[in-house]
């Protein structure tokens, strides 16, 4: 198990975790990658950036969040669910974390100008609020897909004095935002910073991602202490890039008691191929900068994703997270719509708290594994769930899903 | 891989007549199969000195608008990496020397060293990749020395005199300067800061090692050829040609207008201003 406790201090100077991760980019972006890497390493060793982060993470975005006991939805999963609150987080999601701590680099840097890619919208959102906060310029890319489901979101983007673009290449949705924030990058590095929403992308970013992100576990693992003496037995987490996983599970990975599950985006099954579940369903490869797994079909062109959740469709996955599946430390599965909705449902409906879909993948996993951990177990098992973000952006699907509309919308 | 094959010989030529090497791009696949080689071996007639096949791929971060539609048809209509090997074999047939420039993702996952071997036995002279750079290409590096081809990275305004020389070190065939920071595309005006880089690059080139400096995007015209081939010694045009496959009515047109285009560039790079 000494792998699990040196994983702790990946990736290497090169930005590899393991086989995975490193910096498949243009030669135009690698000047930039470098000053980020270095503006990162700096600021992380500069009590003043801490100090002006923490700040803000406390006066402005909420934190530390709340750790709620969800009894009776831990009634139907068998076991003690403890809720870590990112959907409290001013914004809605944990994506605040991870905004805030690369705004700050980007006016460090001296760059005026901030550009996101987003899916649900949340990043894009928050990277919208940071740039008002701090007095950036700031460009949104997001799938025309993305744009139709989630136009709340997009309303928020612009109110806060974003530009938001859609994307009308290829498939429409994430991966195509990501696209086109690269081509905007390599045009305008020498005074932008790509903010990019998630642990992915060439090296600096799933190390500084995950860093900014890594509250997440440091809080819910002293309050867990806090609350009841003891480490959880498991911390559960959706994985579509995987930000709110990796900062729910760094801070654990040196427990090696506590497992770590992470719930990919199964759409309408693996076996149908309509699905996001890269780790669950891919195989290993190179996309947006980075080495990991990916969906891709025989010749290595990345594939077409599913799924319910804007925010999880994505074919590729951050590369720490594909370490972590590799060397066992962490296990993913894949969650269908079906499951992560009805689990949406049932948090509404026992807890008075409405999930973001994506983060209902993780709920409905949850539901999954309580029983198992239960099984055989001298006490009622712990299992910390990270509750990402909230879902009042989902409305609009959640409507259409259940047939909330009209006269007798909710019977189901 | 004959010796009269080498881009090396190709820019060598070009040099011995006391002008620039005029490098053409086109996907496999596009507008069709058939329709790519025709339309490749088309350029090479108008005067191309060597021939870019490009590796349609879903996702191609370093490409403009241009270069999108273009592999999206491709892709559309079916291209397979088979077809990439079969479209190098026809192209290198002319005796021109004949690249793939082609995203990383493709060839990893075909397997380094098997995708050097095919393109080897199609005839291929080498890849241009341009989201790979030498720290990550290690199996790379090998596959091309096993296989004899050439292996051309790309070098930026923003790189630095380290990473310049580091990229020189590495390649083989030729380097690929990128003459703006931004994607693939016609631009009215060659970037001002493109000169300078090809001097840059020529600098750090590793003393001994003869390594031509090919610049590219943005170029789209015969007058805009001439003023590169006065400090580069390779123009490198590919979105302007596929304009003319996608602009034209039918496809005998555009092969018309490739040609037509071919030669101005041909003209260009011999005309110093």
């Amino acid at each position: 198990m000494t792998t699990h406790a040196t994983g702790i201090s990946l990736p290497d100077v090169s930005g590899h975790f393991g086989r995975f991760g490193g910096r498949f980019a243009p030669e135009a972006l690698m000047a930039a990658l470098d000053e980020l890497t270095t503006a990162h390493a700096k600021a992380m060793a500069d009590p003043g950036f801490r100090g002006e982060l923490d700040h803000l993470l406390a006066t402005y975005a909420g934190r530390p969040s709340l750790l709620t006991e969800a009894r009776r939805f831990g009634e139907k999963a068998g076991v003690r669910v403890l809720l870590k609150r990112e959907d409290l987080n001013h914004t809605g999601s944990h994506k605040i974390n991870n905004v805030l701590g690369q705004a700050l680099l980007t006016k460090r840097m001296g760059k005026t100008r901030i550009i996101a890619e987003t899916g649900a919208g949340q990043h894009g959102v928050a990277t919208a609020t940071a740039a008002a906060l701090l007095g950036l310029d700031c460009t949104v890319y997001m799938g025309e897909v993305d744009t139709v489901r989630q136009s709340l979101n997009v309303a928020r983007m612009r109110m806060l004095g974003a530009e938001v673009i859609p994307v009308t290449t290829g498939s429409r949705t994430l991966k195509d935002a990501v696209n086109e924030a690269f081509r905007d990058w390599v045009a305008s590095v020498d005074h932008t910073h790509y903010c990019i929403g998630s642990t992915m992308g060439p090296h600096p970013f799933p190390m500084m991602v995950r860093d900014f992100h890594r509250v997440i576990g440091e809080e819910a693992r002293r309050q867990v202490l806090e609350l009841t003496g003891r480490l959880p037995d498991a911390v559960t987490a959706c994985v579509g890039g995987g930000s709110n996983a990796i900062g729910a599970f760094h801070a654990f990975v040196p427990d090696e008691s506590v497992r770590l599950y992470g719930f990919e985006a199964g759409g309408d099954g693996l076996d149908t191929g309509r699905h996001a579940a890269t780790l669950a369903g891919g195989s290993i490869g190179v996309i947006h900068g980075m080495r990991t797994y990916l969906l891709q079909d025989d010749d290595g062109q990345t594939l077409e994703t599913h799924s319910v959740s804007a925010g999880l469709d994505y074919p590729g996955v951050g590369p720490e997270h594909s370490w972590l599946r590799d060397s066992g430390r962490a296990i993913y599965q894949a969650v269908t719509d079906a499951e992560a909705m009805d689990a949406f449902a049932l948090l509404c409906r026992t807890e008075g708290i409405i999930p973001a879909i994506e983060s209902a993948h993780a709920l409905a996993g949850t539901l999954r594994i309580g029983p198992e951990l239960a099984a055989g177990a001298d006490e009622e098992p712990i299992v910390v769930v990270c509750l990402s973000g909230r879902g009042d952006k989902d409305m609009h699907t959640a409507a259409e899903w259940f047939g909330l509309v009209g006269r007798d919308g909710g019977a189901r | 891989m004959s010796g009269g094959r080498t881009v090396a010989t190709a820019f060598d030529k070009a040099d011995a007549e006391g002008r620039a090497a005029l490098v053409g791009y086109l996907p496999a696949g596009f507008p069709t199969y058939e329709g790519s080689i025709a339309a490749a071996k088309a350029m090479v007639e108008a005067g191309c000195d060597v021939i870019e096949i490009g590796l349609p791929y879903s996702d191609p971060v370093m490409d403009g608008p241009t270069i999108q539609d273009a592999v999206h048809q491709a892709l559309v209509g079916g291209a397979r990496v088979a077809d990439v090997f079969r479209t190098v074999e026809a192209v290198a047939a002319t005796g021109v020397p004949t690249l793939v420039m082609t995203y990383w993702n493709p060839v990893d996952h075909y397997g380094v060293d098997a995708f050097a071997r095919d393109l080897a036995s199609a005839g291929g002279a080498g890849l241009i990749t341009p989201d790979l750079t030498p720290e990550e290409g290690g199996d790379w590096l090998a596959a091309a020395d096993a296989h004899d081809l050439d292996r051309v990275f790309l070098v930026a305004l923003s790189s630095t005199d380290e990473r310049l020389a580091e990229i020189t070190e590495a390649c083989r065939g030729f380097v690929y300067a990128a003459s703006l920071m931004g994607v693939t595309g016609a631009r009215s005006a060659v970037d001002t800061g493109a000169a300078r880089l090809v001097e840059r690059t020529r600098k750090a080139t590793p003393a001994g090692m003869r390594l031509p400096v090919g610049l590219g995007l943005g170029v789209s015209n015969g007058a805009q050829a001439a003023e590169v081939a006065a400090f580069a010694d390779g123009v490198i045009v590919g979105s302007a040609f596929i304009r003319r496959l996608l602009d034209a009515p039918s496809p005998q047109e555009g092969l018309g207008a490739v040609r037509a285009l071919g030669e101005e560039l041909a003209a260009g790079v011999r005309h110093r201003p």
